[in-house]
Order: structure tokens, then C-alpha cells, then sequence
């Protein structure tokens, strides 16, 4: 059967027979860092199409129909077009700031791809402190958006930097807590061992309600912290022009735009990994025939599967619901959200000491 | 109420009140100097309560103008249509917009098309037309080469 | 679109919002003084769609002035048109024939409904949900597909004249109405989930503009925002006209004055159009679509006015008449006019977040205000 650890596999005694060994770890360095960026154009594209499409079928109408075969090569034109327009750098702007800010999103968001697994025996980097490695890189991403808003020397940038930074550190918090109720389950941080501990079935259905509470908050916090509907009051255009990317035009424009796309595949992988499994099959307890039959369908098709499910999640949520005002949002997460993931952490510990769970 | 009634209570308030026949409801003229006297009366006196204001014009009849306000009350459910005749040269009148918060966008829509002068007005400029307009537009005699096009 | 023109002496910032916006409304210039997110002043500027309506029916003869008075309120022109008719017929006492009356009044309330799910459709937008803009339209395309079959026109529609109507009723305008009616009534349950029921929209339209019921009597709100406050002013009530005293429907009244109370009387009084619509679908009499007039209409020397209710509120036809062919003067009260002089009163304190709701919720169309 097809399954991306051969091809690792393949690859890795290839270039050890054939070079030395440094040199064979510095290709496969070259090589993963080219698989990356391939992957990223790759899912940026995608998920911008995806988007799309999905929210034309919600608003019943068609969506890009026309550039290539059903409309798939719309957004390789809409990023030409991006990349063909004048980037501007708006007079009195701090200009080094200005060019790196969009840098240091992206490289924040290619940094956490590292330890995620993809398949089996797939992963770049298993650190062995997995998530907290996650937690803490994500969180460096304010910096980019804060700078993005400081360097564009424009009073509502930066009114629309300070909302979207406070917002991101907010929801950071329930997104933490959710993310440690599994672990105190796992008791690893490792993705790896958290994947394997899953084998006789995913942490959602196992670890019954403190989970199911644990991913509705984690849903709700990662929604957040991307800053997407119903949580994108810093960039609504009826009532701040664009928030901390206004003043961005061209390539820089279609990095902002490509990372936040990004950056929700990597929630939703974390997502998928913690509580459905990543990509372990759907096994149920001890039913050696039934987990035998799901094991035939590869883990990497799983992965996706789960991955591109929560992503529709998302999507389905901003075509929805109309947006939360600031202050509403933010009062969501203090009032409401921090305090049930702080109580629903105890739960969960509860469930692990006593054993009630599967 | 009725309109005779109507018409005996005003002549109480207002002695010098003179009533138009002939029209779907009572048609009332008086001096615009009494204006907000009368209008008062008409707003806070019990058995009147007229509290709705839904129509505040301007005639321009070529040797005088004309104000009208179309007055209701939402209690009574009765209607009464109050005019003044102003001075084409020198229009001016007092405010009512004290007394019905809707008077004071309606009066800056009176001022700025006819040129009347609303004494006491809380703020009083144009409103639809730019703010150097030269002229009053709903003129009988309003001249406008550019724009206006005589068939 | 929002940018800063200056500052008071205070420190406090002064913003225009408009004259473009991104959802309907149309051109609306607002100049708000801001303290912090608080707002402080609201002033609208109007002018930017005045066409001088007002001064062009001075030349126009009583049948021409129908056609720009479809451009007002262009939501509604079925009853703009409407209230213009009846004034002619008022001052020449003209007797309009039952079936025209009849079709008056079903295209009177499917303008209603029409206007009202463009407003729906808008103001989830302003709020941020963008879906039900969407369906919204898909409500609206069946009803202008019908009046376009009748009428010739999807928008400024010139159906009513003074004497009836122009034109006789397509052969299939019956059998259409009736497939809109199934069609709206398996839509509504979906507007009330999707929209009234969210707790989001709730939470962003609650307890936000409020108006009391003086205040609203005051400012001359009329139409949906008078009844969320609780006022009683449906002229369909209070002065029927054409055969509104022979239909039965509910006034629908509110008590807040919040903007979720003018949504829910919007979203009702669209229930209670469909209502009167069924009353009368079945039941047009034969007859003339038109009563005998002159050729040349010259209405008598005199003033006569005459209300109706458009989707917005009271509109007031006012004509006074020299005898001649054209009017002398004409002019329409708007209840746009008189909404948005409440803004101010409605939004102060409030943040901008509010504001954009508030206005939604007044469903302002500006050329009916500028005339």
C-alpha cells in the first residue's frame, strides 16, 4: 500500500549509500526545507480556493467557475496578479519594519509546521516537548501583526494591530488550557506519544465530556486567534478599513494573506492530531477486525480527511455568524471561556486520576 | 374633536385667527408673530394635544410666502393645518423646533430652499444644497443659467 | 472610508463615515465626533443624490410627475406612486374602479415585502454575516420576475396612474404570487433561525438606539420605527385608503425601541403583507383597470394631501393647485427625513460599532431624503 514513511525511508538509504553522512543530512535538510515551501504554495493556494467555493455553495451561487477546469486555477492567477502589482511603501513608514513584518509571520508559521505529523513516521522534528514547542512559536506571531500596524504609520493600522494583539493574547490562554487537558490525559507533550496513545481511540470520544468541552473551546480560541469571522472585527471593512494590513499592497499583501490561511491548516491540524487522532485510524477498543479493515486506508489520507473536516468547520462558522464587537469578544473570553477551561482542566484531571475514562 | 369644536377653542386661544373653508381639514392663519404662542397652546393645552408634526412647508406665492405646518395629535387622533404669511423681502419667524425635535431638520430644509430666516434656531445652515450655494432654489423667481433648463 | 478630518479643542476626534458605504444605504454622509470609541455628535450632510424633485413637478403635468416620483423611494415605488395617484384623484374626486384597487393593494404589500428583505439582507451585511444577503435576493428576484411580467420594470415600476392602473395584470401573475407565497412561507422559518434566533445578532442589536415613545413622537418617526417604539401610526389603520378598511390584518407594535424591536416589526409586518395578499388573491373582481379621465388633468384651485404607508414610514403627498395643468407647488413629506433626524438622539454614548447597527436598523434610503 502507498504510505509516505517508504518514501523517507527510500530516500534516506539512497543518499547514505551513495554520499557521506553529513552531506547525506545536509540534502535531506535542503530537501524537507524545499518540501515545505512546496507544501505551503500548495495549501495556500487550495485553501484560498476552498473558501470559496464553500462559501458559494452557502450562499447559493457558483464561485470561481472560470479560470482553468471548474475554476481550480483562480487563485494561481489571483497570486500572479498580486505579485505583478507596485508595492508601495507609504511615506514616513519605518520601512525595515514594514518589509519584515510579513516575513515574520510567515517564518512563524513555517516554524510550528515542524513537529506535526503528517503520517505515519512523517514528521520533520518529533521534539519531545511537542506542544509546548506549538504554543509558544504561535504565540510570536503578535509581534508581526503589531509591527505590521506600528511601521505603516497610520493611525487606524495601528488601532487595528492593538485590537487583533489583544485579541490573539487573549484567546491564547483558553486555546493553552484546552490543549493541556489532553496532555494531563496523554501525559506526554510529545506529538508522537500523544498520536499513539490514541491507538484504541481518539481522545474526543475516550476522555468523553471534559474533552468534548475542551474542543468546543479550543474551536472557539483557535477561531480567535486567527482572527477570523465571527472574531474579525479588526479588519471588518465597514468600520476600520482593513485593520493592520491596509497600508500592505503586492507580494507583502499576498504573504499576509497566504499566512492566514496557513496558519489555519496548522490549527486545524493541531486540532485533528489532539482530540480525532492525527493520523491514527479510527479504532474502537479491542475489535481487532474492525481496527484491522480501517488500518487499509493509509494514515496520511486520515490526517487529511480530519484536517480539511475542522477546516470546513471554520469556514462554515465565518459565512454564518455576523461578528463579535471588541467588546464583546473580548468579554467572551475573560468572563466565559477562561473560567469554564480552567474548571473543565480540573475536570479532566479528575477523569485521568480516577480512571473514568476508556 | 370635532371641527367646530376645533374652530371655537382656537378662537378662544387666539382671537385673531382667521379659518380657510373648503379643505379635507381645518385650515388656520395667523400673524407669524404669534407663532409660538399659539403652537404652545395647541402642543400642551388638554382636549388639543397636537404632539406630531408631520409636514413643515413653504408657498411661494409670488407676492408673499406662505408657512404651513401640518400638525396631528396621536391622542385624539384630529388634524389641523396652521399658516402664516410672511414678508417675500424680509421672511423671518420664530422657531418651533423647541417643541417638536423634528421642526429643526424640516426648518433647516425651509431655509435653505426659500431663504426664511428661523429666529432662535439652534443651528442654522443649508443642508441639501453645498454650503456656498449663492440663492434660494424653490424660488419663483430663481434664476439658474447653468443648471435649469426653460422649455 | 472612515478617515479623520480633525479635532475639537476638546482633543476629541472628528470622522466621516460615507458619503460611499459598502452596503446599500445609498449616499449617506455622516460627520461623528468621537471621544475615545464613544460617540459625542452625530451630523448627517444630505445633497449628495438631490435631483430637485420638488421643483421639477412644478413643470411637469399630473401625468408626467409620476414618473420621477418613482425615483424617490425607489425600494418602494409602487407606493410613492400610489400616494401620488390618490392625491390627483383626491382633488378630482375620480372614482377608481374595484379591480384597480384590488391590484393597487397586492402590489402595494409585494413592494413591502420586497423592500424589507433587501433591508434584511443589508443589515445582517452591515453586522458582518454575509449568507443571508444572498437569500435574501433570492426572495427578491421572484418578486421583481413578477412585477416585471405586469409592469415592464423591475425597479421604478410607473404602474399606478391617476384613474387606476396601466396596464392590465398578466395572465400569470395569479398562478406566480401564489408559488411565491409557498415559497416565502418555507423560507421564513429559515430567516428566524439563521438571523432572529442567533445569539450574536442579538447580542449586537439589543438595548442598542434606543428611542422612547415621546422622543419618537417628537422626531416624527413614523412607520417601522415609531411602532418598535411603540407609537400607533399605520396609516393603513388610521386613514385607509383604496381598500385597506376591508382587509384584515394585525399593526404590528413593539415596546423597547431598541434596534432588535424595529427588526422584529419588520420581519412581522412581512408575515402580515403576506396575509393581506392571501385575503385578496383570489377575490380580484372583473372590471376596468382604469377610470375614464381627460386627457389633460387640471386639478382645481385648492391644497389637498394624502398619506400612505410606504416601507419606511408616512409619506405625504402635498399639492397645492392653481388650476392649471402643472402643480404650483408639490411637496413629500419623506419619512426617511424625519428617521434619520432621530439618529443622533438614538446613538449618543454608543460606540461605532452601535452606530452601524442603529443605522441599519432605521433602514435609511437616502434619495428618499434628499429628494
Amino acid at each position: 500500500m502507498f504510505s509516505l514513511e517508504n518514501i523517507t525511508r527510500i530516500i534516506h538509504e539512497w543518499l547514505n549509500s551513495h554520499f557521506n553522512p553529513t552531506f547525506a543530512l545536509l540534502s535531506e535538510f535542503i530537501l524537507v526545507g524545499l518540501a515545505s515551501i512546496t507544501l505551503f504554495a500548495v495549501l495556500g493556494l487550495s485553501l484560498v480556493f476552498m473558501e470559496r467555493k464553500v462559501a458559494a455553495v452557502m450562499q447559493i451561487r457558483l464561485g470561481p467557475n472560470r479560470v482553468g477546469p471548474k475554476g481550480i486555477f483562480q487563485t494561481t492567477a489571483d497570486t500572479l496578479k498580486l505579485l505583478m502589482k507596485e508595492g508601495l511603501v507609504p511615506d514616513g513608514a519605518d520601512k525595515f519594519l514594514f518589509t519584515l513584518a510579513p516575513f515574520v509571520v510567515m517564518i512563524v508559521a513555517m516554524l510550528i509546521l515542524a513537529p506535526i505529523a503528517f503520517a505515519k513516521n512523517f514528521q520533520i522534528w518529533d521534539i519531545n516537548i511537542g506542544v509546548l514547542y506549538l504554543s509558544a512559536v504561535s504565540s510570536l506571531s503578535v509581534i508581526g501583526i503589531l509591527m505590521a500596524g506600528w511601521a505603516s504609520n497610520n493611525k487606524y493600522s495601528l488601532l487595528g494591530a492593538m485590537r487583533s494583539g489583544a485579541q490573539i493574547v487573549s484567546y491564547e490562554l483558553s486555546a493553552g488550557l484546552s490543549v493541556l487537558s489532553i496532555v494531563v490525559m496523554t501525559g506526554s507533550l510529545s506529538i508522537r506519544d500523544i498520536i499513539l496513545s490514541q491507538e484504541n481511540g481518539w481522545w474526543i470520544f475516550k476522555a468523553h465530556i471534559p474533552a468534548l468541552i475542551s474542543f468546543v473551546i479550543f474551536i472557539i480560541a483557535v477561531t480567535a486567534e486567527t482572527n477570523r469571522a465571527p472574531f474579525d472585527m479588526a479588519e471588518a471593512e465597514s468600520e476600520l478599513t482593513a485593520g493592520f494590513h491596509t497600508e500592505y499592497s503586492g507580494m507583502r499583501f499576498a504573504l499576509f494573506f497566504l499566512a492566514e490561511y496557513i496558519n489555519i491548516f496548522i490549527v486545524c491540524a493541531i486540532g485533528a492530531t489532539l482530540f480525532f487522532g492525527g493520523w491514527m485510524p479510527l479504532h474502537i477498543g479491542h475489535w481487532q477486525g474492525f481496527n484491522h479493515i480501517m488500518d487499509y486506508i493509509p494514515s496520511s489520507i486520515w490526517f487529511l480527511g480530519k484536517t480539511i473536516g475542522l477546516i470546513f468547520l471554520i469556514m462554515w462558522f465565518r459565512w454564518t455568524f455576523p461578528r463579535l464587537r471588541i467588546d464583546q469578544l473580548l468579554n467572551l473570553e475573560w468572563k466565559y471561556l477562561l473560567p469554564i477551561s480552567m474548571f473543565n482542566l480540573l475536570l479532566m484531571t479528575l477523569v485521568a486520576i480516577m480512571g473514568w475514562h476508556f | 374633536m370635532l371641527n367646530e369644536d376645533l374652530k371655537l377653542k382656537l378662537t378662544e386661544i387666539l382671537p385673531t385667527i382667521i379659518f380657510e373653508e373648503g379643505g379635507e381639514w381645518l385650515n388656520a392663519f395667523i400673524p407669524p408673530e404669534e407663532l409660538v404662542s399659539f403652537v404652545e397652546q395647541l402642543r400642551y393645552s388638554e382636549g388639543l394635544d397636537f404632539d406630531y408634526l408631520f409636514c413643515l412647508t413653504c408657498i411661494d406665492w409670488k407676492s408673499h410666502f406662505t408657512m404651513v405646518y401640518h400638525f396631528s395629535s396621536t391622542i385624539h387622533r384630529h388634524n389641523i393645518v396652521v399658516k402664516a404669511k410672511l414678508d417675500r423681502n424680509n421672511p423671518e419667524i420664530e422657531t418651533v423646533s423647541d417643541i417638536w425635535r423634528t421642526a429643526e431638520m424640516l426648518e433647516r430644509e425651509v431655509y435653505d430652499l426659500f431663504g426664511v430666516k428661523f429666529l432662535h434656531h439652534p443651528d442654522l445652515r443649508r443642508l441639501i444644497m453645498p454650503d456656498d450655494w449663492e440663492g434660494w432654489p424653490l424660488r419663483k423667481d430663481f434664476e439658474d443659467p447653468v443648471n435649469m433648463i426653460k422649455l | 472610508m472612515i478617515e479623520e478630518i480633525g479635532r475639537t479643542t476638546e482633543g476629541d476626534l472628528i470622522i466621516n463615515v460615507g458619503p460611499q458605504h459598502p452596503a446599500t444605504h445609498g449616499v449617506l454622509h455622516l460627520v461623528i465626533t468621537l471621544n475615545g470609541e464613544t460617540i459625542k455628535k452625530v451630523e448627517p450632510h444630505l445633497g449628495y443624490i438631490h435631483r430637485s424633485i420638488e421643483k421639477m413637478c412644478e413643470s411637469l403635468s399630473y401625468r408626467q410627475f409620476i414618473y420621477v416620483t418613482s425615483r424617490m423611494d425607489y425600494l418602494s415605488s409602487h407606493i410613492n406612486n400610489h400616494g401620488c395617484a390618490l392625491c390627483v384623484e383626491k382633488g378630482l374626486q375620480i372614482e377608481v374602479p374595484l379591480r384597480a384597487q384590488y391590484i393597487r393593494v397586492i402590489m402595494d404589500e409585494l413592494t413591502r415585502i420586497a423592500s424589507h428583505e433587501l433591508w434584511w439582507g443589508a443589515m445582517a451585511m452591515d453586522l458582518g454575516a454575509f449568507t443571508p444577503f444572498f437569500h435574501a435576493f433570492r426572495e427578491r428576484e421572484t418578486i421583481t420576475d413578477i412585477m416585471e411580467k405586469t409592469c415592464g420594470a423591475r425597479l421604478t415600476m410607473n404602474y399606478m396612474v391617476p384613474g387606476g392602473v396601466m396596464a392590465e395584470l398578466h395572465p400569470d401573475f395569479q398562478k406566480d404570487v401564489k408559488h411565491f407565497i409557498q415559497l416565502y412561507k418555507s423560507k421564513f422559518e429559515e430567516y428566524n433561525e439563521l438571523v432572529t434566533g442567533n445569539v450574536i445578532f442579538q447580542n449586537r442589536m439589543k438595548s442598542v438606539g434606543v428611542i422612547s415613545k415621546e422622543d419618537a413622537i417628537s422626531y416624527g418617526c413614523s412607520g417601522p420605527v415609531g411602532r418598535a417604539s411603540g407609537v400607533i401610526c399605520d396609516i393603513r389603520k388610521l386613514y385607509p385608503y383604496d381598500i385597506y378598511n376591508k382587509v384584515e390584518f394585525d399593526e404590528i407594535t413593539e415596546k423597547e425601541g431598541d434596534s432588535f424591536a424595529r427588526y422584529v416589526v419588520r420581519l412581522k409586518e412581512m408575515q402580515q403583507s403576506i396575509r393581506i395578499i392571501e385575503q385578496l388573491l383570489d377575490n380580484i373582481p372583473e372590471g376596468d383597470f382604469q377610470a375614464k379621465t381627460k386627457a389633460v388633468l387640471k386639478l382645481p384651485k385648492g391644497e389637498f394631501y394624502q398619506r400612505v404607508e410606504t416601507a419606511r414610514g408616512e409619506l405625504g403627498v402635498y399639492i397645492v393647485s392653481e388650476g392649471g395643468t402643472t402643480p404650483y407647488r408639490i411637496k413629500f413629506r419623506s419619512p426617511g427625513f424625519s428617521n434619520l433626524s432621530a439618529l443622533e438622539h438614538m446613538v449618543k454614548g454608543l460606540k461605532i460599532g452601535d452606530l452601524v447597527a442603529a443605522m441599519g436598523s432605521l433602514d435609511l434610503v437616502i434619495p428618499d431624503i434628499d429628494r
